[in-house]
């Protein structure tokens, strides 16, 4: 009982922040999540030991769908509009997933890589079509039928990103949690003994990767409508590094951990924006640096030991008592 | 492993308070240059003491956004160096006239820089950040097209004032309409048209053309309308060669080779920055300008880096009148005397563009103040005397003529290198030739291909 009430008091917490916080910290929260979506689908491989350097593969091909298809369609709810593209994650790992779950740790990572370069490239040289490395906007979406305007279209896109970030981070907390999700840590843990035990190794890989699509799918498309503009960054190889290195820094013990990671990353980035323009890129690598270095299993370290401390407090007290 | 695991878990607490306090400290280090801003020259006692606006605020805070780090700090750190300089200046009363009332209508400017880097989506949430948080009373800025595109919109949301000071691409107002976003230079379709005419001008037996453009919207854009416009002025001229190679690629040995083979009479290259240099250096030593001539459309920012190495003969710009290009007038000796002083270094052209934004929104507020009767002005006065403007700058007069005067015109200039001079630190360029802003631009409401396919309609050329 207590997890759920805690659950939904952060969710009212968050959304309630929606309307107290300032503009521009709300915007970088969407943001957070819509990353943190993307961050997590590479923490749910990680889990399986599969290393994925191509998450912004999803992540973009979900934001140009968005694009497309308010452009081609006249599509202007943002619901639809996030539904579409995190179909369209689900197709293209569905697609790809058929080669790559057959392949494990460095060669799955270099063509993970290789996909999400792929698409970068078609985005860059079809020019006509997507504007190229300038990319192209995304119109201005309605919600739930309602052209809002720009304030409220705001906290509307929050809310928005907020909800679809909480059904998806309980829906993976569940998975995470079912005989399906351990399947997928015994295949880091061992194969072989998945395979005895009457389970399909490479049908519990391709599951988990078109899971992390469609998750990564979602987090594109979110991104897409608050940012108004997608460009072949989203594909290129940095974004995608950049999810494994914020997966490493939150942790990816727990659903939470990516989520957190990513809201710590974008709020650390943003102040290393604000006070050190000049060397911003030190600031994050330091940061990076003394994680690796201290916390091996990320920021989630931090509450695990509170947590064991608290325990280990209340037992002697018991004791004593 | 498990048991470093144990260990580390029970220093847990510990590390996160240590790294905690070692970011802050870090944070507390950097800080000092940024939040004293270096060329918010808000203590200095203005040395002009101007007419007091009323109702004026203690000073105008501007957002300035280019790269300060990453492959687009050549054009971004002459950039804030400009800023820098003629902040200071205008701070103190010490630009020459019409410039020389202190700051903006005696209010001093406080900048305040955003790095570029990172991406669009970085960008529009360091835009909010700048307007919602910093709370700027206009931003200036952005190098890249794709920075440009994303922001425009924001900036409309938030009726913020935003000029754009070098980003190229024709789309912002060929695709839509702003009442917010302004820029004071030309595009990229401009300074095409422009080589194209100069490049007819000196070779009018022109044959053959090529290609070497970087992989991406600016340099397909570039070589669209350059092309176009060679063959709609002489539709006998053949494409012998289009090398597309991809952007910061440094190693050009193929296109070279390529380019030999085709034996163009003329090569154009929309290339820039470490990519421009290289190209230069791989090219040279296999004679490849000795057999074609190089149209470098914005080669003028490498003549001070490469010095004695620039071969003789290239077509050089500048993206308009500016750096070695720019007229000899009052403005720009001033301009080139306070930026050589500070840092030993001959203003490029994007540090011009930077001028431009500057000398734009001081022209547009002080002209706002007069006729709001020597009040300081609203915002949607500040942009109703900006639109249409014509301001004087470093590089001539410059007029926002486009897209409901949201848009700037400028003339086109182009030369040729020659011999190298020891004063200077670089080649010269001979055969100047301006073309007036009315001859390269196209006229309101016409889009650029269309304007080329049209056979420019409307153009006046000397």
């Amino acid at each position: 009982m207590r997890p759920l009430l805690i659950t939904v008091a952060l969710l009212a917490l968050l959304a309630g922040l929606g309307f107290v916080l300032p503009a521009w910290i709300i915007f970088l929260l969407s943001l957070a999540f819509a990353r943190g979506l993307a961050i997590l689908s590479v923490a749910l491989l990680l889990r399986a030991g599969l290393v994925s350097f191509g998450q912004g593969l999803f992540f973009a091909a979900s934001a140009y769908t968005v694009a497309f298809v308010m452009r081609a369609w006249g599509v202007r709810e943002a619901a639809l509009a996030t539904a579409l593209g995190t179909a369209a994650g689900v197709l293209v790992a569905g697609v790809t997933g058929l080669l790559l779950a057959r392949y494990r740790e460095i060669f799955f990572a270099m063509l993970t890589l290789a996909f999400s370069m792929v698409l970068y490239g078609i985005l860059v040289k079809a020019y006509a079509l997507t504007g190229g490395s300038d990319g192209m906007a995304v119109a201005t979406p309605t919600i739930a039928g309602l052209a809002l305007e720009a304030e409220r279209l705001r906290s509307g896109l929050y809310l928005l990103t907020l909800s679809c970030t909480a059904a998806v981070a309980y829906l993976t907390f569940r998975y995470m949690n079912s005989p399906l999700g351990y399947a997928a840590r015994a295949v880091r843990d061992n194969e072989v003994r998945l395979e005895y035990l009457g389970l399909s190794t490479w049908g519990t890989i391709y599951l988990t990767y078109v899971l992390a699509g469609g998750l990564s799918g979602l987090g594109g498309a979110l991104m897409a409508l608050n940012v108004g503009h997608v460009d072949p960054q989203l594909a290129y190889w940095t974004t995608s590094g950049e999810f494994v290195f914020v997966a490493l820094l939150g942790g990816i013990g727990n659903v939470l951990a990516p989520l957190g990671g990513a809201v710590v990353f974008e709020i650390l980035r943003a102040y290393a924006f604000k006070y050190a323009p000049y060397i911003w890129q030190m600031i994050m690598g330091s940061a990076m640096l003394l994680i690796i270095l201290f916390m091996p299993e990320g920021l989630w370290t931090i509450y695990t030991s509170a947590v064991r401390r608290i325990r280990i407090r209340r037992w002697s007290w018991r004791r004593l008592g | 492993m498990r048991k470093s695991h144990i260990v580390v878990r029970s220093r847990g607490i510990f590390a996160g308070m240590l790294i905690g306090a070692i970011i802050l400290s870090l944070l507390a280090a950097c800080a000092p240059p940024v939040t004293v801003p270096e060329a918010g020259m808000g203590e200095t006692p203005a040395a002009a003491p101007a007419a007091p606006t009323a109702g004026a605020p203690s000073q105008v805070k501007i957002g300035i956004v280019t790269f300060l780090s990453g492959p687009g700090s050549p054009f971004g750190i002459p950039s804030k160096n400009a800023a820098d300089v003629i902040v200071e200046a205008l701070n103190a009363g010490q630009a020459p006239a019409p410039y020389d009332q202190a700051g903006i209508g005696g209010v001093p400017i406080q900048l305040v820089y955003v790095d570029e880097s990172g991406g669009p989506d970085k960008q529009v949430a360091e835009y909010r950040r700048l307007v919602l948080d910093e709370k700027v009373d206009l931003v200036l800025g952005y190098v890249s097209s794709a920075s440009c595109l994303a922001v425009a919109p924001v900036a409309e949301e938030l009726q913020k004032l935003t000029v754009f000071y070098t980003c190229a691409t024709r789309r912002i107002f060929e695709e839509a309409s702003y009442k917010y976003v302004f820029r004071t230079k030309g595009t990229d379709l401009v300074y095409n048209v422009g080589a194209a005419r100069y490049l007819l001008k000196v070779k009018p037996d022109l044959q053959t053309i090529a290609g070497m453009n970087q992989n991406y919207a600016w340099g397909q854009d570039s070589w669209t309308a350059f092309r176009d416009t060679v063959l709609q002025l002489k539709p006998d001229v053949q494409v012998v060669s289009e090398q597309f190679p991809k952007l910061f690629a440094g190693e050009y040995s193929a296109e070279i080779s390529a380019l030999l083979v085709a034996r163009p009479d003329a090569i154009h290259s929309s290339f820039w920055g470490s990519d421009l240099e290289a190209f230069l250096i791989q090219a040279t030593p296999r004679r490849l300008f000795d057999q074609s001539i190089g149209v470098f459309i914005i080669g003028e920012a490498m003549l001070p880096s490469l010095g004695e190495d620039v071969p003789p003969g290239l077509i050089i710009g500048a993206e308009g009148t500016h750096g070695a290009l720019a007229p000899d007038n009052e403005l720009n000796r001033w301009f080139t005397r306070i930026y050589r002083e500070r840092y030993d270094a001959r203003p490029i052209h994007p540090a011009y563009h930077m001028a431009l934004t500057l000398f734009g929104v001081k022209a547009a507020y002080e002209k706002a103040i007069a006729e709001n009767g020597g009040k300081w002005p609203t915002q949607d006065q500040v942009i109703a005397a900006f639109e249409h403007l014509e301001f004087d700058s470093p590089s001539g007069v410059i007029q926002m003529a486009l897209a409901n005067g949201h848009q700037a015109i400028e003339p086109m200039a182009f030369g040729i290198t020659g011999e190298f001079d020891p004063a200077a630190g670089e080649v010269k360029l001979t055969d100047r030739m301006v073309f007036p802003a009315e001859c390269v631009n196209p006229p309101e409401g016409m889009k650029g291909e269309e304007w080329i396919a049209q056979g420019f309609p409307g153009a006046k050329c000397p």
